[in-house]
């Protein structure tokens, strides 16, 4: 395997390809966040899986990197939270050298920008970088063959042809925060319900003028029968044959 | 990923007390997406005998229309059911019919025998058997698994599994098994389904599950 870089040449080794395999952790994912009329909805499930096995049930794919920024984990899980990290540490340089707080078109080209720089080495990141600068809200889709997009609404992930079709049925600009939190969870839920490598738990977060809040975490377990209460078809049956 | 876990499954069969239990998952996808969750794994042979297909989905119908064509003969012929030791010898030999084009499927069979003393046993997809409970030999495992979730099955059974079990203890460990062990497994699940067989009556019992 050959990968060109700036001229130079790069050879990976039958260990480095072995290492870059199993490091593509996590890679099942069902993420989403949407811009309104009062602000951005960030959310998420909570799966990590390799291959078919369940290795947790509790990840954290929604990364605080300030008060007032969020940024989502889809891809490689080692990645993602350390260049959001990398992220964070840059956005506080910024706001100590310049006396406020960095933009969302800003710190979303920081990582795009050094997520180009890395291109073809083997990194997995797909990301949306979330959040309420002095423009109002922002949100950008980052992702790690460089590319980087502006817009009102994604989602990102295994699950996300799932989590597309709820969010575009349901979306509306003018909804209010507990409405759009209600449309984002119910998508998660039924990209968990439909795609194996999503599940757990439906994290919501809400950025706004005063930064960001989480509103709810909830078990997608209990959320199918919240959703679907009286299905008879999966109540417990007693059939006695014989 | 292999042909065995196109559509995710998950398959056990536990030996108690002058009864056993079989329970399966109730999903059906393709690959990680997720078609149907009240598909049907556990076929019913006759009243005391039961098998469970993992594995491709299309072959283990085929299978099971194929296995209901010879039990059919079988009964015309002989004038009664097979007993379970024979019928798995049948499966095994359909099986290696198809040796160097096999049907992509892991049967588990279940059930009571003549004097009514339960059986169960797996094989693999060319019919290798692998019993598990001899009658007069006794054997540390009375449990058997298959489908994409049987490496959890094995950790959950090899702990929950006690001896002699009666059957509302037997149903009980059966399905908190297969619900422990579904839950690490990114293909099965949404539900489960479990029968417990005694000599003189048939359970069958629909399981909630996480739907994740």
């Amino acid at each position: 395997m050959t990968i060109f870089v700036g001229g130079f040449v790069f050879q990976f080794d039958g260990f480095q390809k072995k290492a870059a395999e199993t490091m593509k952790h996590a890679h099942g994912t069902t993420t989403l966040a949407f811009i309104f009329k009062e602000g951005v909805i960030v959310a998420a499930d909570s799966r990590a899986s390799m291959g078919g096995y369940i290795s947790s049930q509790s990840v954290k794919k929604i990364i605080e990197i300030n008060p007032y920024m969020l940024g989502t984990m889809a891809g490689g899980a080692a990645d993602c939270q350390f260049w959001h990290r990398n992220l964070g540490i840059k956005c506080r340089l910024h706001e100590l050298a310049n006396k406020r707080r960095i933009s969302v078109t800003g710190a979303s080209k920081l990582l795009a920008n050094i997520l180009y720089s890395y291109r073809g080495m083997g990194l997995s990141i797909g990301t949306m970088i979330a959040g309420w600068d002095e423009t109002g809200p922002g949100l950008y889709y980052v992702d790690s063959e460089g590319g980087r997009l502006k817009g009102k609404r994604f989602s990102v992930g295994s699950g996300s042809p799932y989590a597309y079709g709820v969010l575009d049925d349901g979306y509306r600009f003018d909804m209010s925060v507990e409405e759009a939190a209600e449309l984002a969870r119910r998508a998660i839920y039924h990209a968990t319900f439909r795609d194996g490598a999503s599940g757990g738990v439906a994290s919501v977060y809400y950025v706004g003028p005063d930064g960001w809040k989480k509103l709810s975490g909830d078990d997608v377990g209990e959320l199918h029968y919240k959703y679907y209460p009286a299905v008879v078809e999966q109540e417990m049956a007693e059939v006695t044959i014989a | 990923m292999s042909i065995f876990e196109y559509n995710g499954s998950a398959i056990v069969a536990m030996v108690g007390k002058n009864c056993f239990a079989i329970a399966s998952d109730r999903r059906l996808g393709v690959q990680l997406q997720t078609v149907a969750t009240d598909f049907q794994r556990i076929y019913k042979i006759h009243d005391k005998l039961y098998i469970g297909l993992a594995g491709l989905a299309t072959d283990a119908q085929t299978l099971h229309q194929r296995l209901v064509f010879r039990h059919n003969l079988y009964q015309l012929r002989e004038e009664r059911n097979m007993k379970p030791e024979t019928f798995a010898s049948l499966v095994s030999a359909v099986l290696y019919e198809k040796r160097f084009g096999p049907y992509f499927c892991q049967p588990v069979i279940a059930g009571l025998g003549e004097k009514d003393e339960p059986f169960i046993c797996t094989m693999d997809s060319i019919g290798a058997n692998e019993n598990a409970n001899v009658i007069g030999i006794e054997l540390a495992k009375d449990f058997v698994v298959g489908g994409t979730a049987s490496e959890s099955l094995y950790g959950a059974c090899e702990s929950m599994y006690k001896p002699n079990m009666e059957p509302d203890e037997l149903f009980e460990t059966i399905s908190q098994a297969l619900l422990a062990s579904v839950d690490r497994d990114c293909l099965s699940g949404w539900g489960g389904h479990v029968i417990v067989v005694t000599p003189t009556e048939v359970t069958e019992r629909k399981l909630k599950g996480r739907m994740d």
